[in-house]
């Protein structure tokens, strides 16, 4: 914020005060004034009464999220700093999921790290610092805000990932996850320099004017483009740039892992679709087979690779990079007209939200499992429904859900993917993938068989865009 | 309309599942109120089926009565509509009949590892899936439908199942949910060709009148095509079915062979045919090949079998093999052939798997090589076996006849622009296929109710019927007797709604052939 504030100044020559609608900017005030609150008592208290922080944390996220609903059911909306920072219906909606994330992601993460002999306050603070990213990217309509939100959501995250400091596993996830980070931020922020360079302005609307205009053929701009996708694509972990993701998965504390596969996974594509929707949506040429051969690729190898594991948290590492793929495929059809642009930014949407609740909702089943069990193996959940049928339906129904079977949720996310696809001119090139999630059945007593359900997905290359950037973003 | 037209249809879909919720309530332990609760609520889903088939406007068969048309997923023009006519009204009510009746059967005949609580729900889901299907005339609604009932069977063969029960409920699932992606692709790709519509009626008109090229429908019949095929299951996608059936519990092949392999075929009639007539006119000829081969091949295949359920299962194959030349014809008396038939293939099949189950519950066994002289030791059970293998190899006056015999002769005589000599080819093939149906039915009765008990069961104790049996298989026994002695009881009833879907046909390649 700061610095995009300090962006605007210097285009304008002069600094001014920027005009801030503090009103709209409540959930963030809520969530930076919750982690300074954490961080200033954990000082103070004793080892004991630590568990009060995660109550505090609670209750900050909380009422950032009645802050959040409250605006949109208000449909405050907000524009600041020149048009960086954006307070929209798409911004709230992706705030509200954040904040209900994280507050679901500290339920499971209080217990475990009570438990674990780990630092307590700092994990509630790093955790709070995340969100913060976070709930700033939904708003984020700039490159360099896009990229603050971006380190502040990550850098935590990298920590945290480290968080069993005395397991080597831990300490592997957190080293490959920040190296590979650093290496996709690197990449990113080179890519947005050279956007820069040509459009000379880091504001979204402003390179969405510029890249259909005069500049549109420019190969260094392609160059830029090309780096950011690629640097998102490590942040998603979009096959080929997934190598980190199962690794660091295993290692990370689970709910860490839940809180990494859902949370910082969506703040990827929310800066993606920020990106590709308001700011390259001229240069579909560029990423439109980019995200083509991503997708495929991505929902294959995922669902493939994810066949084969016996580590229940791989599994669903394998299984959250394929939903991945799921996720880029409306964007590999986005650019032909102004209805598919909006067919596909619904699709995303969509399916981010829902597989935020699926996907956490199985990590809550395995975070519950493994206390008992002790074990990450799909082999020790034989047996599940004898001791506790009710984790076994939840956890039935999570993974049905993953798969998409109707009539659950996650079948309506993909029914929307595949809504976008047909509904782009040109749909020539449907390709075969197998979907689903490999679904360890911990369910029925004596059936546990691991799985993979086929289903058809298609995408087709981008033809020639048409569309003002905005439109979109207001669309929804 | 009054109040109980207007609510009968969503009763009879969504009060199987409703109980299903409420059973949920009740404690594990008190098992007579689950199983009284589960009766309770699919017997108050078959009296508003009942009372549908009391107001069904015969004469008008052709047309969708009780119709609901309400707003439901208003982003993707999909809409809650719902509706019968002459075609889902019988489907409906043997679907409702079958799971009062496989809940009787249930009484006390729970298969390991028991859990009545858990089998209980799962027929009732089961149960809305299969009603729901039939009636819906929205295609994600029905989508939703015919996906829904995949899950409780999964569990049912993977939980209930046989020894290698975890195969075989994977592969069904895998089968099946392979097909409905490539369903729900055409269902989309029929939405945006039709003007955005999902409505199975309404995509009537609108896909006629985008007179699409003929490679796409082409294209969108496939799709559909294979979702259906791998459900009914047609000659090269029915490999799941045998497993299935032979490891699923009994209750479970019962709603196999008599609900769910009709979705398939019922699909075809409903969504796929209608819809796409001229794509379905230049397939016919190859649903026609595939429906012969796969009499054949089912027959051959029951005749190489050892055990009694995979012998059935089999049989399933070739019977579903009739229903889909007739459907093949695509003339009005081919398709009402077709319907009979999976009314009696229900009817007949679950009989007959329920038979099975009750011997393998008492000897212990399914092998026909071990099984014989039952007509000495449980005759009635003996003889009910034997009037149901009569009734499934087409004996006159029974009710599998009227399904075979028509879908033969339609056969002699397909819709106009389809090639007489292949079809007649077809016709002396499936009729050649009903000597195999003879053949393989007799020589499982021989083996199981003619000749002297095996040494192995000489002292045993085997049980005739018992008093859950005789309610669950009485209504059955009782309507292949009534169907067979009186077909016009069903043919009125599918006959107008039939015509609806030919007329249509014809209009299609009527065009088709004036160009």
């Amino acid at each position: 914020m700061l610095l995009a504030a300090v962006h605007s100044a210097i285009q304008q020559q002069a600094f001014h005060v920027p005009n801030l609608d503090y009103h709209a900017l409540a959930p963030e005030i809520v969530v930076s004034a919750t982690l300074v609150v954490v961080l200033v008592a954990d000082l103070f208290l004793a080892g004991a009464r630590k568990w009060l922080l995660s109550n505090v944390a609670g209750w900050g996220l909380l009422v950032a999220l009645i802050f959040t609903v409250e605006l949109g059911a208000r449909s405050h909306h907000a524009s600041m700093v020149g048009g960086a920072y954006v307070v929209d219906d798409f911004a709230l909606v992706f705030k509200g999921l954040f904040l209900a994330v994280g507050y679901i992601v500290l339920l499971m993460a209080t217990r475990y790290i009570e438990e674990g002999d780990y630092f307590e306050g700092e994990f509630y603070f790093l955790l709070l610092c995340s969100l913060l990213g976070m709930v700033v990217m939904g708003s984020a309509r700039d490159l360099i805000t896009i990229f603050v939100a971006l380190e502040t959501l990550s850098i935590p995250a990298y920590m945290l990932a480290g968080w069993r400091k005395r397991d080597l596993k831990s300490n592997e996830a957190a080293l490959k996850y920040y190296l590979l980070g650093v290496l996709a931020s690197a990449v990113m922020l080179y890519g947005m320099s050279l956007v820069f360079g040509f459009t000379n302005s880091t504001l979204l609307t402003d390179i969405g004017k510029a890249t259909q205009g005069s500049i549109t053929k420019a190969p260094l701009v392609t160059l830029g483009i090309f780096f950011i996708t690629v640097g998102f694509a490590f942040k998603v972990s979009a096959v080929p740039f997934h190598f980190w993701a199962p690794d660091t998965y295993e290692g990370s504390p689970t709910p860490v892992t839940a809180f990494l596969s859902v949370a910082s996974k969506t703040g990827g594509f929310v800066a993606l679709l920020e990106l590709i929707y308001i700011g390259f949506i001229g240069r579909s040429d560029v990423w439109g087979p980019m995200f083509w051969v991503l997708a495929a690729l991505t929902m294959t190898v995922g669902n493939l690779i994810a066949l084969r594991q016996t580590n229940i948290v791989r599994l669903l590492a394998y299984s959250s990079i394929a939903q991945a793929g799921y996720i880029l495929v409306p964007f590999a059809v986005a650019g032909s007209n102004t209805k598919s642009i909006h067919s596909a930014f619904t699709a995303s949407v969509t399916y981010l939200l829902i597989y935020a609740a699926m996907n956490l909702g199985a990590f809550a089943i395995v975070i519950a499992v493994a206390r008992k069990t002790r074990s990450g193996d799909i082999a020790s959940y034989g047996g599940l429904y004898e001791y506790a049928p009710g984790l076994t339906v939840l956890m039935t129904i999570f993974l049905f859900s993953l798969a998409g079977v109707p009539p659950l949720a996650g079948a309506w996310a993909k029914i929307f993917v595949f809504r976008a696809v047909l509904d782009s001119p040109g749909s020539c090139g449907w390709i075969q993938c197998p979907t689903g999630t490999a679904r360890p059945s911990a369910c029925p007593p004596r059936c546990r068989p691991p799985s993979a359900s086929p289903s058809w997905s298609s995408s087709s290359s981008a033809s020639t865009p048409s569309s003002s950037p905005t439109s979109v973003m207001s669309h929804r | 309309m009054n109040f109980l037209d207007h609510w009968a249809l969503s009763g009879a879909i969504f009060l199987p599942v409703i109980g299903a919720v409420l059973l949920g309530l009740v404690p594990r332990r008190s098992e007579l109120t689950l199983k009284v609760g589960a009766l309770l609520a699919s017997l108050a889903s078959l009296a508003l089926v009942i009372y549908l088939i009391a107001r069904f406007d015969f004469s008008h068969s052709g047309r969708f009565q009780f119709v609901a048309n309400k707003q439901w997923i208003e982003v993707i023009h999909s809409r809650y509509h719902i509706g019968l006519d002459g075609i889902s009204l019988p489907l409906l009510a043997l679907s409702a009949l079958i799971t009062v009746l496989c809940v009787i059967y249930s009484w006390d005949h729970f298969p390991e590892p028991f859990n009545p609580k858990a089998f209980l729900i799962l027929i009732l889901v089961l149960a809305t899936g299969m009603n729901g299907t039939f009636g819906s005339l929205d295609l994600i609604l029905f989508f939703v439908f015919f996906e829904l009932v995949l899950l409780p069977m999964y569990f049912m063969i993977g939980v209930w199942g046989g020894p290698n029960r975890q195969y075989a409920a994977i592969k069904f699932f895998l089968f099946t949910l392979f097909g409905s992606a490539l369903m729900i692709l055409s269902f989309l790709a029929l939405y945006f060709k039709g003007g955005q519509t999902f409505d199975m009626i309404a995509l009537r008109h609108t896909i006629a009148a985008a007179s699409l090229p003929a490679a796409t429908a082409s294209l969108i019949f496939a799709g559909l095509f294979i979702g259906f095929a791998i459900k009914v299951p047609m000659f090269p996608f029915h490999t799941w079915l045998p497993d299935a059936h032979t490891e699923a519990p009994t209750v479970g092949s019962v709603i196999l062979a008599a609900i769910l392999l009709k979705l398939g075929t019922y699909g075809f009639v409903r969504i796929a045919i209608p819809i796409l007539p001229k794509a379905a006119h230049t397939w016919a000829p190859w649903i026609g090949l595939l429906a012969v081969i796969g009499i054949i091949y089912g027959a051959l295949g029951c005749l190489a079998q050892r055990d009694m359920k995979r012998l059935i299962a089999f049989s399933s194959v070739a019977h579903m093999g009739f229903v889909m030349l007739g459907i093949a014809t695509l003339t009005s008396f081919g398709i009402n052939a077709a319907v009979f038939g999976m009314v009696a293939h229900g009817l007949i099949t679950g009989m007959l798997f329920f038979v099975a189950g009750s011997v393998q519950e008492r000897y212990g066994t399914r092998e026909l090589s071990r099984l014989g002289g039952m007509l000495l030791q449980a005759p009635r059970l003996g003889w009910i076996l034997g009037f149901c293998a009569m009734a499934s190899l087409g004996l006159p006056g029974l009710a599998g006849f009227w399904g075979e015999f028509p879908a033969i002769l339609s056969a002699y005589q397909p819709a106009a622009g389809l090639s007489l000599v292949t079809f007649r080819v077809y016709m002396a093939v499936a009729a050649v296929g009903t000597v195999f149906a003879a053949g393989y039915l007799l020589w499982m009765l021989q083996r199981v109710d003619f000749g002297v008990v095996k040494s192995e069961f000489e002292h045993a104790h085997i049980h005739d019927l018992h008093v859950p049996e005789y309610l669950a298989w009485a209504p059955l026994l009782i309507l292949i007797v009534a169907l067979g002695v009186y077909p016009h009881l069903l043919f009125h009833i599918t006959d107008g709604a039939v015509h609806a879907v030919t007329t249509g046909i014809h209009a299609a390649t009527g065009v088709a052939a004036g160009r």
